[in-house]
Order: structure tokens, then C-alpha cells, then sequence
């Protein structure tokens, strides 16, 4: 029994969720290859090798799998994927994105978003917004996966000494060209692997308003995540939001303000730790989840608590 | 205006159009919570309100904007499932669909034979782009756009924020992890639809009236040669563990309290 977790990195370095993704490959058993395909990424593979618990890291370099293109990743897979039974990757945009191609390819049915490893072909994963819990179990001979990263702790990044085998390109589908991409730039921690979240929703009332937000984000140290309705009204990229359909967060302390507390909301946040809850509404549903509720106007609330919190 | 010929120029060129492709389910209305069956062998859906899944309703409004722009001809909604599924597809031709294809079945459909049926159809009806929503809100694989682009061969893009019909390819812009992402893909081709792709539009009564008039056909898995067999064994469903109940607290200086000492978080 050998796993294949496909690495994503942006051909420097490699992408945290990898490791949550590697944890879950472990928890299966059995040996664990680390697949890394991309244009002058060696020191991925490099990075790879030392990764616990990994001990074999295939890597290969062309220019056609620089951005994890599906049409071009994912037949790479399918050609490595017959001396293994388990392909893994973070349920990342990048990983959602890849995976199902793979499968369909093997004609394997895939398990989405997995939470908790059973047995070797049964895992468990939320469905309906996490409001049901299934586990299932896989009749097929590959089981091709993804992993819900906040379910797994990350491996350590040391202690590996795999073997880097270099392998051959497969041919560019020429279906898909990479044109561009705007990222959204901050200094403060990337939302899947903040600590504190600070998350503003529909009530902040406007893009200027979120500097509110941002503020107590500052003040914590936090990453600034948003509701979708919050991203639907433009006060913020698409990349803030937290949700069903948006990232999956799990922090230590997460504060929602101005949020009301949709399930499709709660569906992304509500693993949390800790959850504060800011909200004019006393009836609003984000005070059923939350640890500690204030009941207030957050354009007064928040600013306050940037002041208590220099204290 | 009488005895003045006037060109067919719409119509003649509909056929020459692209014609595009899109799937729809019917699912729990996203407003309602769902909740295991007490003995564990599934979701209890009894009574519940059920609706086109809302990443369907985009996918729907796209290939209407795109017939409004002219850059596509006939729009064919199809809908794998139970006989319900017609109002689905009925829902879609409201908003501006031409026809409907159910594909009939009261077994459960995994995404992977979902997949499948879809290709026969795309086999047979030959659209130039095909549009799905990027995740249904029951299941939550997000997995039949991919499986589909993969068997057909065809680009996919995926969690699409905005797309461009060019000559023989598209531009579509992507909602990825760190902001968004541009690639540029060959036609025929599979999209599906992020949240800010578009904005739905409400279906108007007098539609709904022509939208009964509007072809629906009725075909079987069997019919389209595909086995539908699952391949994932539900096992047992249950609830989550409920999170315990908090408390309110009065003001700000009490919260940071609170975080301090008792959670310990900051």
C-alpha cells in the first residue's frame, strides 16, 4: 500500500496544505510518495525530501505544469497512478480543482474533502454545509482523494531523508494556457493558517468601513476573512471569503462581525476554537455557535476593543 | 411595413451558434439546515424545500447572458435524478432556457456516472461549451465539471469568475486560494461557476407559463448505454458534535477578560 500526495507549491516553495495532506496519507499507512510537478522547481523536491514520513518525492520540470494546469497535471497522474492505491491532495482550489479530473480518468469515484481516516478504504467527510457527517467507504482499487486541511495537523517539515527521482514530462494537452493572476497582497497571515481571524460580513456596510476590521486584525495580529455577503457587496476580494464554498478555516480564535450566521457561513468557521460574535441582532444564529457574544453596534464595539485590547 | 420581406438573419444563424450545455440539480434549499435520519442510513429530506442548487442558477444565468450577447445559439438544460427534477429543468427554461433533458433515474447518482450521462449527452448534443455549477450544496464534492472535462478531453475552467468567448477559445477568470487567476482555453470547453460569476435573475410569472411550453425529454441511464452502479459505500451518516453553548458578554473590556484568562487564545 503506497500513497501519492500531489505537492502544491508555487515552484519555490511548497504550500503548507501539502503537509495537512501528507498527515492524512500517514494516517492511512503504508509508504508515502510526494509527487512534485512544476518549471524549476527543485528546491520544492528538495523541500519534499525532508518532509516526515516521506519517502520517495518524484519530480518533474516543463514549462506546462508551471500552474498546476488540470488538463496537463492531471494525465501526469494518471500515468504514475497504477502503482499506487491511494492518490491524495489538499482540498485547496488548486487540489479541488485537479483531482476529480484524475479520477474520472481511472474511472474512480472521489472522496471530497475528507475529515477522518477509518480504515484504508472508509473515510469520514461533511456533507450539507457540515451539518452531516458521512462515512463511506470506496469499492474502487485507487481511492483518489482530497483532504480537508484543517482535519489534519501538518507533518513536520524535517526529519526526511527521501530519494528524489527525476521523471519524464508528458506531453502539453495544449487545451489550457496560464494568462495571468492578481493576488491579493497582504502582510498579515494567510487565512488557512492564521491563528486569529477577524471577519467582517454585511453589517461593516461598506469597503471603506472594513478598515474596522482591519484594524483589530492589526491589533491581534489576525488574518481578515469575510462572509460571502460581505464579498458579494465588493467590500472585499473573493479570496477573504470563509464558507461552505470558500475556505475552510479552523483557528484558534475567530471573531465575526457583523456576521449573521448563515449555514453557509458557519459551515466554514464553526471548527474554530474560540468564536467571538459582534452583532447589533441579539436573534442573529452566529450567537448559537459562538464561545463569547456581545451584543452591540460594531462601529462602536470594535474600536473599543482595539482600545481595551492596547490595555 | 406590409410586403416588405425581412431577413432571417436570427434565426438562420441560430444552428451555426454555439450551442451550450447546462447541467442543473435539484437540491436542499440552501436556507434549510439538514439533518441525519435518527436510525443513521441517510439525510432526512421528508418535507423538506428543495431548489436548483444556487451554483446552477449561475451557470443557467451565464449561458442567457452569453445567448443575450450573441456570442451563443440554443441553451439545453439537463437534470440528472428523480422525476421532481422536472421542475428544476422548468425553473431553468423560465429564466430562459430553450429545452430540457432529464435524464430519469430514482437511484442515487454519484458524481463519476453523473459524469458519464452528461458525456452521452454532450455526444450527442454537440455543444460548443458546457456549464455547471462548481459544487452542489447537498453533497458538497464539487467533482462533475472536472470528471466531465476529463472525459470528454475538453479544457476546464473551473470556479469561474468571468468569462470570455473568443475565436475558437475562452478567457476565464478563476476564484483561486490567493485572488484570482486568468487562463486561456481551447473551445469546446467544460466552466464552472463561481459565486461572482453573475447574478441570477428572478424568474417572471409569464415565463414560468412559457416555460411549460417548452420541450422537455425524458431519457434513462439505460438509454444513454451508462452503468450508474455507486462506488462509494454510504455507511452511516451522523450529526456533528454541537458546539457548547456560550455566553453573552456585556462589554468590550469583559470580552478581553474573557479571551485572557478563561480561553487563553490571546
Amino acid at each position: 500500500m503506497t500513497a501519492l500526495v500531489i505537492a502544491e507549491h508555487n515552484n519555490k516553495s511548497l504550500n503548507v496544505a501539502t503537509l495537512n495532506a501528507i498527515a492524512a496519507a500517514a494516517s492511512i499507512g503504508g509508504e508515502i510518495h510526494v509527487l512534485v510537478a512544476g518549471q524549476d522547481c527543485g528546491a520544492v523536491a528538495q523541500a519534499a525530501a525532508q518532509v516526515a514520513g516521506v519517502t520517495k518525492v518524484l519530480s518533474v520540470d516543463a514549462p506546462h505544469y508551471a500552474h498546476a494546469l488540470a488538463e496537463n497535471l492531471a494525465p501526469l497522474v494518471v500515468s504514475l497512478a497504477p502503482a499506487y492505491s491511494h492518490l491524495l491532495v489538499a482540498a485547496t482550489t488548486s487540489g479541488k480543482n485537479v483531482m476529480p479530473r484524475i479520477a474520472a480518468l481511472l474511472d474512480v469515484a472521489q472522496l471530497s474533502d475528507i475529515i477522518e481516516v477509518k480504515s484504508a478504504d472508509t473515510f469520514v467527510r461533511p456533507i450539507y454545509a457540515g451539518n452531516v457527517l458521512a462515512t463511506v467507504q470506496s469499492v474502487d482499487a485507487i481511492k483518489a482523494i482530497t483532504v480537508r486541511t484543517t482535519a489534519f495537523d501538518p507533518v513536520a517539515t524535517s526529519g526526511g531523508s527521501a530519494a528524489i527521482e527525476t521523471m519524464a514530462a508528458g506531453p502539453d494537452a495544449g487545451l489550457s494556457q496560464f494568462v495571468g493572476e492578481e493576488l491579493t497582497k497582504s502582510s498579515r497571515p494567510e487565512l488557512a493558517a492564521a491563528d486569529i481571524i477577524v471577519s467582517g460580513g454585511r453589517g461593516v456596510g461598506s469597503a471603506e468601513n472594513f478598515k474596522i476590521i482591519e484594524a483589530l486584525a492589526d491589533k491581534l495580529g489576525a488574518a481578515v476573512g469575510a462572509s460571502r455577503a460581505a464579498v458579494d457587496a465588493g467590500y472585499v476580494p473573493n479570496d477573504y471569503q470563509v464558507g461552505q464554498t470558500g475556505k475552510v478555516v479552523a483557528p484558534q480564535l475567530y471573531v465575526a462581525i457583523g456576521i449573521s450566521g448563515a449555514i453557509q457561513h458557519l459551515a466554514g468557521m464553526k471548527d474554530s476554537k474560540v468564536i467571538v460574535a459582534i452583532n447589533k441582532d441579539e436573534e442573529a444564529p452566529i450567537f448559537q455557535v459562538a464561545d463569547y457574544g456581545l451584543v452591540g453596534d460594531l462601529f462602536k464595539e470594535v474600536p473599543a476593543l482595539v482600545d481595551a485590547l492596547g490595555k | 411595413m406590409a410586403g416588405i420581406a425581412i431577413p432571417h438573419v436570427t434565426y438562420a444563424n441560430l444552428e451555426d451558434e454555439m450551442k451550450i450545455l447546462v447541467a442543473v440539480k435539484r437540491a436542499i434549499d440552501y436556507n434549510v439546515k439538514a439533518r441525519p435520519k435518527s436510525d443513521g442510513t441517510g439525510v432526512d429530506l421528508a418535507n423538506v424545500k428543495m431548489s436548483m442548487n444556487p451554483f446552477d442558477e449561475i451557470a443557467v444565468e451565464e449561458a442567457i447572458r452569453l445567448q443575450e450577447a450573441g456570442k451563443a445559439g440554443e441553451i439545453v438544460v439537463v437534470s440528472v435524478g428523480t422525476a421532481a427534477c422536472q421542475e428544476t429543468l422548468r425553473t431553468a427554461m423560465a429564466m430562459g432556457a430553450d429545452r430540457g433533458i432529464l435524464v430519469q433515474s430514482d437511484d442515487e447518482v454519484q458524481p463519476l456516472a453523473v459524469a458519464k450521462l452528461l458525456k452521452a449527452i454532450v455526444d450527442k448534443e454537440q455543444p460548443g461549451l458546457v456549464i455547471l455549477g462548481k459544487q452542489a450544496i447537498d453533497d458538497d464534492s464539487n467533482q462533475t465539471g472536472q470528471m466531465l472535462a476529463g472525459l470528454l478531453g475538453w479544457g476546464q475552467g473551473t470556479f469561474a469568475a468571468k468569462v470570455e468567448i473568443g475565436d475558437g477559445s475562452a478567457n476565464v477568470k478563476r476564484e483561486v486560494d490567493g485572488g484570482i487567476q486568468t487562463i486561456a482555453l481551447k473551445l469546446p470547453l467544460v466552466v464552472t461557476a463561481d459565486l461572482r460569476l453573475n447574478e441570477p435573475r428572478y424568474v417572471k410569472l409569464p415565463n414560468i407559463m412559457k416555460a411549460k411550453k417548452k420541450p422537455l425529454d425524458t431519457v434513462t441511464p439505460a438509454d444513454l448505454g451508462v452503468d450508474i452502479a455507486p462506488r462509494l459505500k454510504l455507511l452511516k451518516v451522523t450529526e456533528p458534535p454541537a458546539r457548547a453553548g456560550g455566553v453573552k458578554v456585556a462589554d468590550v473590556n469583559e470580552l478581553v477578560a474573557k479571551l485572557r484568562n478563561e480561553a487563553k487564545v490571546i
